[in-house]
């Protein structure tokens, strides 16, 4: 039962996603052209509210469900790899219209075609991880 | 109401709502950050024989290929079932800009010439898609995240390798539209 609420909330990313329209490649064009507020409106409400959320919850020593207390582990620090990593993906990002999760709601939605930007996004992944020690971090 | 559900929400509900999907898996016990799958499915296959990045525990991150399936369901239920089928009303500055680079106005969700059915016959465009998910599935990894994990999740927990990578994507980002897709794309 417990795995039903994971896919529940997958459902409800899935639709959110393609009702906002930010599983379009358009939209996500419209962005990086600085032409609409539209994508800017969906990640900027959705970090204030993160932020607040966040900061009540650390405040108030929520618990989740179980109740264990809600830790989120902070990144490590470092520039190099986020700058670098960042921007490989963004250009992934702008080319293919696609972060990793609207390539799934995609497939669902019937671009067939969305299979080979996984397809390869996961054998990217595979690459970064045989490389993972030459490269900087 | 059904003109409501069926017609694209307005990005304060939709923000609002991504929100939301993010507290709930940290009350849930879990951190959203979609990337992580490609991961989890590398070492699911058996890669940690052979790489020693994939070999972790990853039946632990089950919870997030079930999401990952979700997703997929949450496209097609949204297709199925609330969509119009109107084209996506993205401004006209960026019509006549794509027009330049030989991409129609929008005629539904995505262009046809990149993602239509007949686009999976040419190789230049199959080549271009894979090119696309090899930076996304390197790049995510080797910056430890997506937008999901770094630009909602971490950027709520105000972490700056967040918005570092946040910043990269927009390097990546702004670099592909004005510089490499006028070359690639025509």
């Amino acid at each position: 039962m417990k795995s039903l609420r994971f896919i529940l909330a997958g459902i409800i990313f899935g639709i959110v996603m393609t009702k906002s329209e930010a599983i379009s490649w358009y939209r996500i064009q419209e962005m990086f052209r600085f032409q609409s507020f539209h994508m800017y409106g969906i990640i900027g409400t959705a970090v204030v509210l993160g932020v607040i959320a966040v900061a009540l919850i650390k405040k108030y020593r929520l618990r989740d469900f179980e109740g264990n207390p809600i830790v989120i582990a902070p990144k490590e620090k470092g520039i190099t790899r986020y700058l670098i990593g960042g921007t490989i993906f963004g250009l992934g990002w702008a080319l293919t219209g696609a972060c990793p999760g609207p390539m799934f709601v995609n497939l669902g939605y019937g671009f067939i075609s969305m299979g080979i930007v996984i397809i390869f996004a996961t054998l990217g992944t595979y690459l970064y991880g045989v490389v993972k020690d030459r490269l900087p971090h | 109401m059904k003109e409501v559900l069926l017609a694209p929400w307005p990005w304060y509900i939709s923000g609002a709502m991504i929100a939301g999907i993010m507290v709930l898996l940290l009350f849930l016990g879990k951190s959203f950050g979609f990337s992580s799958n490609f991961r989890t499915i590398c070492s699911a296959c058996g890669a940690g024989k052979r790489v020693k990045f994939f070999d972790f525990n990853w039946k632990s991150q089950i919870w997030n290929i079930l999401f990952l399936i979700g997703s997929i369901l949450g496209g097609l239920i949204a297709h199925l079932f609330l969509t119009n089928g109107e084209p996506v009303a993205i401004a006209e500055s960026t019509i006549s800009d794509l027009a330049a680079l030989g991409i129609a106005a929008p005629k539904g969700m995505q262009p046809e010439e990149l993602f239509g059915m007949a686009s999976l016959t040419d190789p230049f465009n199959i080549a271009l898609l894979a090119f696309g998910g090899l930076l996304i599935g390197f790049g995510t990894r080797y910056a430890g995240g997506c937008t999901s994990g770094h630009a909602i999740s971490g950027l709520s927990n105000l972490q700056l390798p967040s918005l570092i990578a946040v910043i990269g994507f927009f390097i990546g980002g702004l670099t592909m539209t004005f510089i490499g897709l006028p070359l690639i794309l025509k």
